[in-house]
């Protein structure tokens, strides 16, 4: 888009009368800002100012701090919490970048104003606005229709996770008073990491140490992620990992195919790798450590099973299927995790290894700590496992100044949720599933689909209530395969849509509903990084025009489905609001009253240092995890049995396997390094960018303006492509074409292309034979298959060509 | 008169620009249009040696600026109506919107790409300092905003405690203008007469 979308409000006029006089003058005109207006209302002219607290409520766990300034019911600027005197050391919830443009996203004229209906086909776009009756009415009906006919095993609620508050989630709640809805596991962003940890470590005691608890490290291990991008704000990852930096005396690698902005300044730290060989890559470091006597040897037998022989577990003993088996090449695929062999597929040249691999050794306090981009891939299951492996392999688990290879924990304030209710409907399907799910569920089985509380699914999905979520094609994979899927409307045959702005997905939708802010209405959230925080707002500005709060659609939907009383309780929003936060307060009694909440609008905590599986490693067996052995599990004998008899596809599991690996292994990705193809001879990676936060405020043009949507490519690769850093360039693959600049850069290994995640999708869907994405959305390029074990999106998992496309 | 600076840490800017935002937002400026504005300076490469293996010299650092408030700023030597002026009390720079005839000398001069001819306001638009802000008691609104707690801003003398005079690549020589900002170098910062690097994120800054 390139139209300037600044509201012009009377106010901007008036502020360039200067302006206006000095056009005037030039035009030889006496044009001036008074005579095009008349006199100003008096209650304009006399408007104070005052100022509201509000909170981000997008999906970064940031949610940080807004001070709305408004005259007459319009927002002038949106400032945050903040004060020159602040010391370093003051945690504050700074709003980021994107915070800072709320004012554009509030006033845009895409915001959504009324309810409307769609009058197109299904991605055309073409709506047309309704009355709230008409809206409700139609949502409610086919609801009704669709549980008659099929049951509330058809209904669903995609993953969503544009708004984040104490009470966002209305419609699970309304839906589950009239029977119930299909329900999924998983989340985009973490799907392998969260299957693969609680095999390993358990689900109680997991947790990771604070990004200040590696101030008292001596190295530091960050497995392809960068704290700056994926939390931008004042009081989380961002802040805290510029803190850190300074604060530490620790070695810094940040282990990474592309220099994030991470490492910016300090690219001494940048450690570049082959993405998705993260696993390879702690394989070489184990055989060195092996070879050089570096293990802790006692810390393996006594905290973990299946490092070697001697604590594999009774059954499997004598089957060389230890860890150290198949590091030494005595076991599984029969080769030797050399540095040499990790080199090849790593990249990282094998002195590298080796020199890592030494301070690895012989350096505490390590502190291992992985983002979760290496597990957002096809092999991420065994390359979040094997992460989590290294700092064991040295004993460096539950110390000060350790991590235990996951990401970073928090000190969060947690507040209690609106109480969903209980769901009738047992059977869950993985999140990423759903389009499979609307395409053929009754297909859909335990054993080849992740199918939860049921063996199979008995219908496909019919009725999805998507609510300020962008997963059903932006952010889900395969948008074209997406599109096909859910433009059949005999498939899904009802989609309501809320949200405040007309992202992609929407455009599926057969009703739409307008949705406020969370900044435009009473709202509580509470969250943090090394340091706890938590914000009540009230609202900025009165609901213009025809929005209102989800709470008020399901309430509105309940009535019409004749249970609004069991919805509400009789209760509004806020004093759900209220209640819920009492209940909170009753477990967190540090928390201020609710009046002084309301007051204060930002409550901040500074946190302590966090140390994860501290209690683990002081006594094991009192404090023993909750995995199978209660110890930490190298080998996992559950995930080998869990796996037998599962259908495979080519390069889900090692070669000559027919369960999935149960150590952690290094399995070539299907897309990926060791993969490319002659028609796609590139790796393609996502990442996080600064401009958005997934695809929120995407399509904000004063952040597309000085983020642009490019295709990182390293000098050599666009070199012998022909293209120059700004040039237009198609970056395609077997599922579609992406259009987007090239950012020609040494930041990126050679090889591989990288594209951030979250770019609006934008093709003509039925028009272009070609539909290529002029948005660049990398999901135009992400396949569909899921990750083996946890049925995880692999989004990272891609190959591609790049072209240059000429003027 | 106090003369007024602004502090840059480069250290720890990570180039998120929530400094250049806060300041769009507050000065209401639309599209096209930035008073703070962050340089990305890259140099080094990264190849792959004859075991096909990763070898890299690459560098990058973001560079936060926006006016600099020089004590010789070259915008007023240049200003042929006398707009541009310093303000005796803090030594800010501004523009005086009745006087200025957006003739764009200013924009030309300027070594650090500050202030720009607005041709719908008809005149120079660039950083004040938030000299209002200031007048009350409060930093400018991008030092406030900063996550990372990269910017800071006061008194010259304070400033040039925490660093030195604005002596990085890509910012030319601080001889030129002598600015009034003080920079905390990175590892990878370059010297301003450097050649290493080159502003890489052209279209980013407007």
């Amino acid at each position: 888009m390139s139209t300037n979308t600044h509201a012009v409000s009377r106010r901007s006029f008036l502020k360039t009368t200067g302006a206006l006089g000095a056009l005037a003058v030039a035009a030889g005109g006496a044009a001036s800002a008074d005579s095009m207006f008349g006199d100003a209302p008096v209650a304009f002219a006399d408007g104070q100012e005052t100022t509201t607290w509000g909170h981000c409520a997008i999906n970064c766990p940031g949610r940080c701090s807004l001070k709305f300034h408004v005259k007459d019911d319009e927002v002038m600027w949106v400032d945050t919490y903040t004060s020159k005197d602040a010391g370093f050391d003051d945690p504050q919830p700074r709003a980021c970048l994107r915070g800072r443009t709320y004012r554009r996203w509030l006033a845009h004229p895409d915001r959504l104003s009324y309810p409307m209906k769609r009058v197109g086909k299904r991605g055309e776009g073409k709506f047309e606005q309704v009355s709230w009756e008409e809206a409700i009415d139609t949502a409610a009906t086919k609801l009704k229709e669709v549980i008659d006919t099929y049951g509330n095993e058809a209904v669903y609620v995609p993953y969503a996770t544009g708004v984040s508050a104490s009470t966002s989630r209305p419609f699970n709640r309304m839906l589950n008073l009239v029977g119930g809805y299909l329900n999924f596991y998983n989340s985009y962003s973490t799907a392998q990491i969260s299957c693969i940890t609680p095999y390993m470590y358990g689900s109680k005691q997991s947790g990771g140490s604070t990004l200040s608890a590696a101030e008292d490290a001596e190295l530091i291990l960050l497995f392809g992620s960068s704290p700056v991008e994926t939390r931008q704000g004042g009081a989380v990852s961002h802040y805290d990992w510029a803190h850190l930096r300074e604060k530490t005396n620790a070695k810094i690698y940040i282990i990474d195919p592309r220099m994030s902005d991470s490492a910016m300044g300090h690219s001494d730290t940048w450690l570049p790798i082959n993405p998705g060989t993260d696993a390879a890559l702690v394989a070489g470091i184990a055989h060195y450590l092996i070879e050089n006597d570096l293990i802790d040897l006692d810390f393996l037998h006594t905290y973990c099973v299946g490092y070697d022989e001697e604590t594999m577990p009774e059954a499997y003993k004598g089957k060389n299927m230890s860890y150290y088996d198949y590091i030494m090449g005595t076991g599984y695929d029969m080769v030797e995790k050399t540095p040499a062999w990790a080199a090849k597929i790593t990249g990282i040249p094998a002195q590298t290894i080796e020199k890592l691999a030494h301070e690895v050794g012989t350096t505490k306090p390590l502190y291992v700590n992985q983002g979760w981009g290496p597990q957002r891939r096809s092999n991420g299951e065994w390359t979040a496992w094997s992460i989590m492996a290294l700092p064991c392999l040295v004993g460096q688990i539950g110390l000060p100044g350790t991590n235990n290879g996951t990401r970073e924990g928090s000190n969060a304030v947690s507040l209690a949720s609106l109480p969903k209710g209980d769901n009738p409907v047992k059977k869950s399907i993985p999140c990423f599933l759903f389009t499979d799910a609307i395409d053929h569920g009754p297909e859909m089985t335990a054993k080849n689909a992740g199918v939860k509380g049921g063996d199979k699914l008995e219908v496909g999905i019919k009725y999805m209530i998507n609510y300020a979520g962008n997963c059903l094609t932006n952010q889900h994979s395969d948008i074209n395969k997406a599109h096909d899927i859910l433009a059949d409307e005999s498939k899904c045959e009802f989609i309501l849509g809320v949200d405040t702005v007309m992202c992609d997905s929407l455009k599926y939708a057969d009703i739409i509903l307008p949705d406020l802010f969370r900044f435009e209405q009473v709202s509580m959230i509470g969250t943090g990084g090394d340091n706890a925080y938590m914000i009540a707002g009230q609202p900025c500005t009165s609901p213009k025009f025809e929005r209102k709060t989800a709470y008020e659609m399901a309430s509105l939907m309940a009535e019409k489905l004749g249970v609004k009383d069991e919805f509400t309780e009789g209760k509004t929003e806020e004093e759900w609001i209220r209640e819920l936060y009492e209940e909170s307060r009753k477990k967190d009694a540090e928390l201020p009253s609710y009046e002084q909440a309301m007051d204060q609008g930002v409550y901040v905590r500074p946190g302590k240092k966090k140390t994860s599986m501290e209690k683990f490693r002081a006594d094991p067996v009192a404090n023993a995890l909750d995995t199978p052995s209660g110890k930490i599990e190298i080998f996992s004998e559950k995930l080998l049995q869990f796996t037998e008899g599962w259908e495979f596809q080519e390069g889900d599991t090692l070669k000559g396997m027919d369960t999935l690996p149960p150590v952690p292994v290094y399995i070539p990705e299907w897309f990926g390094v060791e993969t490319t193809t002659d028609e796609f001879p590139l790796a393609l990676t996502g990442f996080h960018y600064r401009g958005r936060i997934h695809s929120s405020w995407g399509f904000i043009e004063d952040l597309k303006e000085v983020n642009p949507q490019e295709a990182w490519i390293n000098p050599i690769d666009a070199q012998e492509r022909g293209i120059e850093q700004g040039d237009t360039v198609h970056v395609k693959n077997q599922f579609g074409t992406i259009e987007l600049l090239a950012k020609v850069t040494p930041r990126v290994v050679p090889g591989t292309v990288a594209v951030s995640q979250g770019a609006w999708h934008t093709a003509d869907m039925y028009g272009d034979p070609e539909r290529v994405d002029k948005g660049g959305s990398i999901n135009t390029l992400t396949t569909q298959r899921p990750s083996p074990l946890s049925k995880g999106n692999p989004q990272h998992t891609n190959i591609c060509q790049v072209e240059k496309v000429s003027a | 008169m106090t003369q007024y600076a602004f502090h840059f840490d480069a250290t720890r800017c990570t180039g998120c620009k929530t400094c250049e935002f806060s300041c769009k937002d507050y000065k209401d400026l639309g599209l096209e249009s930035a008073y703070r504005k962050v340089y990305e300076c890259a140099g080094g490469e990264t190849v792959r040696d004859a075991d096909g293996c990763f070898k890299t010299t690459c560098f990058s650092y973001p560079v936060s600026i926006s006016c600099n408030h020089c004590d010789n700023p070259a915008c007023m030597q240049v200003c042929p109506t006398g707009a541009m002026h310093k303000d005796e009390e803090t030594g800010l720079v501004g523009v005086d919107e009745g006087k200025c005839i957006g003739c764009g000398y200013c924009h030309m001069a300027c070594p650090y790409n500050s202030p720009k001819v607005d041709r719908e306001k008809g005149h120079s638009v660039k950083c004040d300092g938030c000299a209002d802000r200031v007048a009350a008691g409060e930093a400018p609104v991008c030092v406030e905003a900063c996550p990372a707690r990269a910017l800071a801003f006061g008194p010259a003398e304070e400033m040039a405690k925490l660093g030195e005079r604005a002596n990085i690549a890509p910012l030319p020589e601080a001889k030129l203008t002598t600015p009034n900002l003080f920079v905390k170098a990175c590892a990878d910062a370059q010297p301003s007469d450097s050649r290493a690097g080159r502003i890489v994120n052209p279209l980013e800054v407007l």
